[in-house]
Formats: C-alpha cells, structure tokens, sequence
C-alpha cells in the first residue's frame, strides 16, 4: 500500500499528508478476528463473550472522524449532529430502522451526496485529519481514495475485464493492466470463476458474482477505504456469507464501513456499530436521523446504554 | 372487434400505398435506373435517378454529420447539466415546436437566410435538413440518456470518475443503441422531405457532386419532378425512384428497430 495516495488534495497541504502518513505507517496489524465466530448457525444474534476480545479495533488514529454532521436535502434535514470515528483496518457497521439515515451517513464519507440536487452537509468529516468538506477538496479526488459498492450490484454493461479495469484506466493507470486485474479480482475471491471469461459481459454473471466483481473494481483504484451500502441485501444467503467472507480478509488491508438492514449481518461481521434512529418533531412530523449509539458492536449487542438500541437490537421493533 | 377493426383501418392505406408502388414502380426499376443518371427530356425513356440519389446521398450525409454530434450535445446538457434551467428547458420549448413546424417553412428560412446570398446548391439542401432533424435527434437522445440506470452513474463516480469521463465512457456508450436508434429514425426523415429541398437544393438533371453554386437533384426532388409532367416515361420513372426511396427508408427504419430490441435484450 502507498501512503502517498493517501492524501486528497494533491496540492501542498503539509498538514493532512502528515497526519496521514502517521495514521497508516503504524505497522500494527490486528486481524485475530474470527470470522465464522458469530456466523456459526447460531440464531440469536447477541455476540458471545469471547468474540468480544476478538473484535477489538486497533486503537490507531482513526481513518475519518464526524464531527457534528447534519445533511440536508433542500430544506429537510435527514440526519443530525452524527459524531463518530471510523478505526483503520476495521469494519464499522451502520444499523437502524428503514429511513433512519443510514445511507445518507455512508454516502457522506465518499461525496456521493453531492450527486443528489438538494443535499447540503454541515459539520466536517476528516479524513486523516483533513476535511474532505474543506474548501479546495475536490469530491473526484476524495472517490478515488475512498471507494464504493452499493446495494444493487451494477457492473457496467462492458466486459467482466472492462469493469475491472475502469478505474485504473480513468485514473490513468501506467502499470501492467492484466495484472491488476487478476489482482483485484484474486483480492476479490473471483478470479478462480472468471479467469477464463474475462471478455465475457460483466452482465451474464450471477448476483453475487456481480457483487464481487463490483468490490473487485473498487479494490481495484487501491482505495484506503471501502465504503458499502447493504451490499448483500440483493443477494441469496450463500453469497452473503462470501461476501461477508470477504470482508473478512479485506479488512485486514481496508478499512471498511458497511451499512446493512440486518442485525445479525451486522454481529457477525463487524468490530464495530454505529445505531441510528429517527427522531420525529411532534408538532411539523418532520422526521431525520440521529446517531444513537455508537461502540464495540460486542457491547451494542450485549450492553447497549441506549434504551433504544436495546429495544432494537432484541427485536422489539424495526 | 373494434380495435380489430381499427387495425384494419389503420393498415389499409399502408397496404395499398406499398401495393401502388411496388406494382408501378418494379416495371421501370432495373439496373439502369439505379446507375445511370435522368435523361435531359422527360419524354425519353430509360436512364434513371443516381443522380437523384446522389444527391440525397451528399446531404442527407451532411446533415446528419452536423445534426447528430449538436444533437447528442444537446440532448447530454439537457438530461445531465441543465436538467431543469432555463435555458434547458427552453430548449426543450424549441425542439418540440421545432419537430411540429411544417418542414417547408424550414427550406423558406434556408433561402432567405442563405439562397439568396449564396444560390441553390446541396449545402443549403443540408442545411434545411440538418435543421429538421436535430430537434428528433435532440428528443430521441434525451430520452436514452434519461434511461441509463443511475447506478451506472453512480457506480463511476464511486470509482473517482469525473463529470465528463462518467458521460464519455459510461452514459454515452450505455445510451448508444437508443440514440442510433434515434438518429436513422432522424435519417429516414430528412431522407424523405421534399419541400425544403425545393427551395434550397432546387434540383438537377445531372450528375453532380458539388456543394454550392449548382442546384442538385434529390430521391424526392426527382419524383416530384416526374410525377407532375405529362409524358408517360417521367410518370414510370417517378413510380421507380418511388419504390427506390421506399426501399431505403425501410431500410433504414428496420435497421433502426432491430438495433433498438437488441440493445433492450442485453440490459
């Protein structure tokens, strides 16, 4: 991995290169999870004790601090004063009810809020210590470094090859491209099903197949962080298990922000848990989304302080 | 019943103009007509419309090279810059008075704005054309632009794409099928617009290829031409270039749909 990709701005901003540096340089690499630990058939989906020693984050300096953000769309606020750290090399889970905010948060980390006409965000998300808000950042720039896969798997209607290799190519990739796509799509458990079909269109694969492919061609820009948004919802529970397989071995390179519906996705698979709610303004019915708690997803699951996220993570609604 | 009935009624006329032509013009259609050029006396038989077609050729050809990229740049500001603006949506205001304007006020625009200064010729017969199709072109593109999913879109942005590499490489090719869809639609059009190309192309018994200050023949041109004199061997003539002209916009219709059902086969 190249720490000097991982600033944004490619201008003389000493400051958020250092900080970087210093946050990716610790060579520290934690990765004593288990991952089958809590995906073991068990049907309660409150962790075990001893899976919380295993999914301690790596107390490193974090890969994005949220401070106090709040997005609007026009005149509606949909989220309010969330404020979090997302460790490196370490998956943070994003839960809550339908319409609580959560992929308005995630789509935060990476500027793709931008894209909706309307979306406004106050408060700053530093990335390394730089405001990926700040002025003179440019949202392309802030992408590259953070890559994305979303819910509905989309590949582009081009070669499983061709999907791999758009991004480099955008980027102006100078290296051997057949390399990096075997490599991306090793890293992404998919090379041993393609490899003989690499020219074959991207659209004939299976839905989990796609979604690999679509986490192949984020690896692929050699992000710092992967940001993904319910990415098994569409899939069948066999290829939600690889996936979440995956993101096992990937966390060991990336840090990783997943949002899902599923509780017991979110337990099994992540170190820790950011629970969102809706709050509801009696009097207008105007409803946005609050952070509620945020933890070790052990203690989330096990101690929530949170009357809510009790409530919540037994089952009692949502 | 009704709508059977209705089908009926709509396809009777379609199915007696394609009998008319074939039947009339099959007599008169030969290898001659199609390869050599109108003989100076309508009262002579023999020879044929290349010139004619040509002509067509040339600008159709040339209207569709200006039309389609202002076009497709047109319909790409409309659906992912200009969305709802002003300026987009007068845009849109224009293109669809445009697509309902009776194209032979376009040939009187074409020759007051540049017959008069530069005399008949195929340019200003292209121009007219041009002016006719880019407002199809226009609305037909918007159209398959707006249907590229926004996941696509979504997922180069992910990848760090910016506006115009997530249009060029990803909008564009993904729409590519609809819009030539549209433009041989566009094409098939202009191919058979005879009022503008009076006043602008003129017409001509020769062969010619040149581009301004001579008058050219066109496909529709020389029907018209044929079809209103006397003499028996212009009307057959008319009744061929008839059939030739018919010919090549089913062509080009068909072509048109084939490409579009195959495009929707592979999403």
């Amino acid at each position: 991995m190249k720490s000097e990709n991982r600033t944004i701005s490619t201008g003389a901003t000493g400051l958020a290169g250092a900080t970087g540096l210093a946050g990716v340089a610790s060579p520290v690499s934690v990765s004593t999870d288990a991952p089958d630990g809590g995906g073991s058939g068990s049907s309660t989906f409150v962790a075990t004790p001893d899976q919380v020693a295993a999914s301690q984050c790596p107390q490193e300096q974090p890969v994005f601090s949220v401070r106090d953000l709040s997005v609007y769309y026009g005149k509606n606020l949909a989220l309010k004063g969330v404020t979090m750290d997302i460790r490196p090399r370490c998956i943070t889970a994003i839960i809550g009810p339908s319409g609580c905010g959560k992929s308005t948060l995630i789509r935060c980390f990476n500027r793709m809020n931008e894209l909706i006409p309307g979306a406004r965000v106050e408060g700053e998300i530093l990335y390394h210590g730089e405001n990926i808000y700040g002025p003179g950042i440019d949202p392309v720039m802030v992408r590259r470094h953070i890559g994305m896969v979303f819910q509905k798997p989309n590949p582009f209607p081009k070669s499983i090859y061709e999907n791999v290799a758009f991004g480099a190519r955008i980027n102006g990739y100078k290296g051997d491209m057949d390399e990096l796509v075997e490599r991306s799509l090793r890293r992404a458990a998919l090379w041993d099903e393609v490899k003989n079909q690499l020219k074959k269109s991207a659209l004939d694969l299976s839905g989990g197949q796609q979604q690999r492919l679509c986490i192949a061609r984020a690896i692929a820009v050699e992000p710092d962080v992967i940001l993904m948004d319910e990415p098994a919802s569409a899939l069948d529970p066999i290829a939600t298990v690889r996936i979440e397989d995956l993101m096992q071995e990937l966390k060991q390179d990336y840090s990783i922000v997943i949002v899902t519906h599923n509780m017991q996705q979110a337990a099994r698979v992540s170190d820790e848990t950011a629970f969102l709610y809706t709050e509801v303004d009696e009097e207008t019915a105007a409803r946005w989304g609050i952070l509620v708690e945020f933890g070790p997803t052990s203690r989330i699951f096990t101690k929530p302080k949170d009357k809510r996220t009790e409530d919540y993570v037994s089952g009692r609604f949502g | 019943m009704l709508i059977s009935l209705g089908v009926v009624i709509t396809l009777v006329p379609v199915a007696m103009i394609l009998y008319q032509i074939t039947s009339k013009g099959l007599g008169t259609m030969s290898w001659e007509f199609l390869t050599s050029s109108m003989p100076l006396s309508f009262r002579r038989e023999g020879g044929g419309f290349l010139n004619a077609l040509v002509g067509t050729a040339i600008m159709v050809g040339l209207a569709t090279v200006v039309s389609v990229p202002l076009g497709v740049l047109a319909a790409v500001y409309l659906v992912e810059y200009g969305q709802r603006n002003w300026l987009a949506r007068l845009i849109r205001f224009f293109s669809d008075v445009m697509t309902g304007v009776p194209s032979v006020f376009v040939g009187l625009f074409v020759y007051t704005a540049l017959v008069i200064e530069f005399g008949f010729g195929a340019l200003m017969g292209a121009a007219s054309l041009a002016i006719i199709m880019m407002p199809i072109i226009v609305r037909s593109t918007e159209e398959m632009l707006k249907l590229v999913p926004g996941e696509l879109k979504d997922a180069s942005y992910g990848l760090g794409a910016a506006k115009w590499q997530t249009i060029t490489k990803v909008v564009l090719p993904s729409a590519a099928p609809g819009i030539a869809t549209g433009v041989m639609l566009a094409v098939a059009r202009a191919a058979g617009e005879t009022a503008p190309l009076i006043l602008t192309a003129l017409g001509s018994y020769q062969l010619t290829a040149k581009l301004w200050d001579q008058p050219i023949s066109a496909l529709t041109l020389a029907i018209f031409d044929g079809a209103r004199n006397p003499f028996a061997a212009g009307q057959a003539r008319a009744w061929a270039g008839a059939l030739e002209l018919l010919i090549i916009v089913l062509v080009f219709t068909i072509v048109a749909r084939v490409v579009a059902s195959r495009s929707r086969l592979k999403r």
